[in-house]
């Protein structure tokens, strides 16, 4: 087999697995726009926001520690303990869960029947306020992320593909384990959407706000229900993200991979999330792979945009999205 | 009547407000303490800002005069930059730091006009070098180019002088920054037979997939990063997963701090970067330091950055600032000295070891003095590694000088072009 067949085979296996982590971010956007109509600018900094509360936690570090120690002048940055990563991720659930109903109760509450543009921008302060209370919560240094998920070169793909074509791929453990998670993440939702009340009470919300009113949902716990979820799937990103390269600002910034995602998959449909990672993934690495030599690297950011572009002309609504008709 | 209590009110509000300019030494700081490279950012700005305290505290400012520090929020951002410049510099800013080199792009232009210096360490434009063209920008003590002729000039000592047939390639951040070195090594791939591999990181690099199949495709023999913030650890968590020898790979001095290699644990040991200055708390300043601003509570930030790379860089920084503040001073006969004088002390800074041991940081940077023709020092730079059992890094060669006859001919060619494009006649202001 010719080997530029062999590397754009690997380019493609590696495009998989990482349009997977671009899914992951995808998901959480996908959630909250479905039930309630907002896109939610400040999902990436909930990723931020929830990893950062992660390893505050394993860490045993003490939340606004600097701030206290500026107000009266103590020295305190840790409870001297580091709590399990078994713990730590139900007790950071537990604090995304509480941010889910402080948005609501703070934000969400207020701005019923605004038009979505307006619910657009409270997203984005949102994003800005919570980035601050992550920096005065937790500090701003970059932060070591493990919770035991194994990372580096699969030795079992490497063998596998080597007996197989003489040439043995690369794929990140981490990634593959990515791709498990997700796999998992989808699955759970999926049964929740289709066989729990509240999961019912929720996919009757995404599809008629009034409808819904009518029968006796409460439009205010489906907002908790959606931002939490939400909010979980932010975890398992800023996890996955965490993992690589250290928690720090800057992985609020994932959102970026979200978009394109979004514009391809639909707003509307977890499968087109996973889709949609998928293609992009998959795209700008072959693309990256066969111009590199010609153009230069640094192609994935604007190709997965340029992408998102041609398929936006052709299918506006997405892949999976469903289209919108309004009768005049 | 009542117009003119309300008019001698505001006015009397207004004197009370401003910035005392006659009695203080202001000394403002572009810095980064939020957004998506604050990481980076608040270390030196912590070491910027502690040094200037000690000052304060220990000596009464420089030469009596108090120094006023000051910061204003980039976010590393270029149009935030050149907004704090134009809100600091009718304030006596004796020298700008822009600490970003797209900042210090937008900057030398306005500084030239305005008569401000600007001190761009280890970033910035390269052909800055070239004061005659640039007279209000030093890039002392080196440059992005010293840097790459640095490390093409170790890797010749780890190679018998020889890297004929060699491969070496660049992972770079897709930026001003980080393209930087690229006409360096490219020249110098011709002078020494080494084939140059560009790879370019889109900002800000948390997705490095393509460029490290690439890197396993073409089996370079070093890999070179000019990288920052999140680009950094991804790049050396991505070495480690496909197994590429870490002592092969070396990074700039804006890629060898604790932040790039601390998230990648155990994965990190053996990198190498740069480094234009010592690190470390085991200097004599140090004791000064705990003293006069640890611990009466008086440091920057939270105090927990004390004697990291990035601190010990901004506490250079201010360093600088300072002996080139008490040279404008000599110079002039005055204290309370202006930019204009300031840029004066920088353009005759001269930085010897002896000042370096009575500084309290033996060894701690290279030797050099500043001359119109040469804004940029000696270019000298040491190589660092990473030791992650120890968790720390350690000085792995003493200085190694730059090929700066070549890096001044490439300065000189590039800022003569700024020069024509601009209609400017180069010449020295003193």
């Amino acid at each position: 087999m010719p080997d530029t067949l062999l590397f754009a085979m690997e380019a493609t296996l590696n495009g998989l697995t990482a349009g997977v982590m671009y899914a992951l971010v995808a998901l959480g956007f996908v959630l909250i726009f479905k039930a309630s109509g907002i896109f939610n600018f400040a999902q990436g900094v909930m990723a931020l926001f929830a990893a950062l509360t992660l390893v505050g936690f394993q860490s045993g570090q003490i939340p606004f520690s600097h701030l206290i120690n500026a107000m009266f002048g103590t020295r305190l940055h840790h409870f001297g303990w580091n709590m399990p990563t078994l713990l730590a991720i139900p007790a950071t659930v537990v604090v995304m869960i509480l941010l889910a109903i402080l948005v609501e109760r703070f934000i969400l509450k207020h701005l019923v029947n605004q038009e979505p543009i307006i619910l657009f921008m409270a997203t984005i302060g949102l994003a800005y306020f919570l980035e601050g209370v992550g920096d005065i919560m937790w500090g701003a240094e970059v932060k070591a992320l493990d919770v035991g998920l194994p990372k580096g070169m699969s030795m079992a793909v490497d063998e596998m593909t080597f007996n197989w074509f003489g040439y043995g791929f690369y794929i990140d453990r981490l990634e593959l384990w990515a791709a498990g998670i997700a796999a998992i993440l989808v699955a759970s939702l999926t049964i929740f959407s289709q066989y729990t009340k509240q999961g019912r009470a929720l996919r009757a919300v995404a599809d008629d706000h009034q409808a819904a009113l009518s029968v006796g949902v409460s439009l205010r716990f489906i907002w908790v229900l959606t931002w939490s979820i939400a909010g979980i799937v932010a975890l398992v990103a800023g996890i996955m993200w965490g993992s690589k390269s250290g928690v720090q600002f800057s992985l609020s910034l994932i959102a970026l991979k979200a978009l394109p995602v979004l514009i391809l998959g639909g707003f509307t449909s977890i499968p087109g999330a996973i889709v949609g990672g998928l293609i992009i993934g998959v795209g700008e690495k072959l693309f990256d792979f066969f111009m590199q030599p010609i153009i230069g690297g640094a192609t994935e950011n604007w190709f997965a945009y340029m992408l998102a572009l041609v398929f936006l002309l052709f299918r506006p609504q997405g892949l999976f999205g469903e289209r919108i008709i309004e009768r005049v | 009547m009542k117009m003119t209590k309300l008019a001698a009110t505001l006015a009397a509000t207004m004197l009370a407000s401003a910035p005392v300019l006659a009695d203080t030494l202001h000394f403002p700081n572009l810095s980064y303490r939020t957004g998506p490279f604050a990481a980076g950012g608040i270390p030196f700005a912590d070491g910027y800002a502690d040094y200037f305290t000690l000052i304060n505290e220990r000596d009464g400012g420089i030469g009596g005069v108090p120094i006023r520090y000051t910061e204003c929020e980039t976010a590393y951002n270029t149009e935030r930059g050149v907004e704090c410049y134009q809100s600091i510099r009718g304030d006596n800013p004796l020298v700008i730091q822009p600490l970003s080199t797209g900042i210090t792009y937008q900057l030398i232009p306005r500084t030239m006009e305005d008569g401000i210096p600007m001190h761009t360490m280890g970033y910035g434009r390269t052909s800055a070098v070239n004061g005659e063209v640039f007279n209000w920008t030093f890039n002392y003590p080196a440059n992005y180019w010293d840097g790459a002729s640095v490390i093409i000039n170790y890797l010749l000592s780890e190679n018998d002088g020889s890297l004929d047939g060699k491969k070496i390639a660049l992972l770079y951040h897709n930026s001003a920054y980080g393209r930087e070195p690229i006409p360096t090594l490219t020249r110098l791939s011709e002078r020494y037979g080494y084939e140059l591999l560009t790879i370019g990181v889109d900002s800000p690099g948390q997705e490095q997939g393509s460029q490290w199949l690439q890197i396993r495709r073409e089996r370079p023999d070093y890999v070179l990063m000019w990288g920052w913030g999140v680009m950094n650890p991804t790049a050396i968590q991505e070495a480690a997963n496909i197994r590429f020898p870490m002592e092969n790979f070396i990074g700039v001095w804006w890629s060898g701090s604790q932040q790039d290699v601390l998230p990648v644990g155990a994965g990190a040991h053996g990198y190498k970067a740069l480094a234009m200055h010592g690190t470390g708390t085991d200097y004599p300043i140090y004791e000064d330091l705990m003293r006069y601003v640890i611990e009466p509570g008086k440091y920057a930030g939270t105090g927990d950055e004390v004697g990291t790379v990035l601190y010990s860089r901004g506490m250079y920084a201010a360093m600088l600032a300072v002996e080139a503040a008490k040279k404008a001073q000599e110079i002039h006969g005055v204290a309370n000295i202006t930019p204009q004088m300031m840029r004066d002390g920088m353009a005759n800074l001269e930085i010897t070891e002896e000042l370096m041991a009575e500084l309290g940081l033996p060894n701690f940077g290279p030797a050099f003095s500043v001359a119109c023709e040469n804004h940029g020092g000696s270019g000298e730079a040491m190589i660092q590694q990473w030791d992650a059992n120890a968790g720390e890094w350690n000085l792995i060669t003493d200085w190694i000088a730059p090929d700066r006859e070549m890096i001044m001919q490439m300065a000189m060619e590039d800022s003569l072009a700024f020069a024509a494009e601009n209609n400017m006649t180069p010449a020295c202001l003193n």
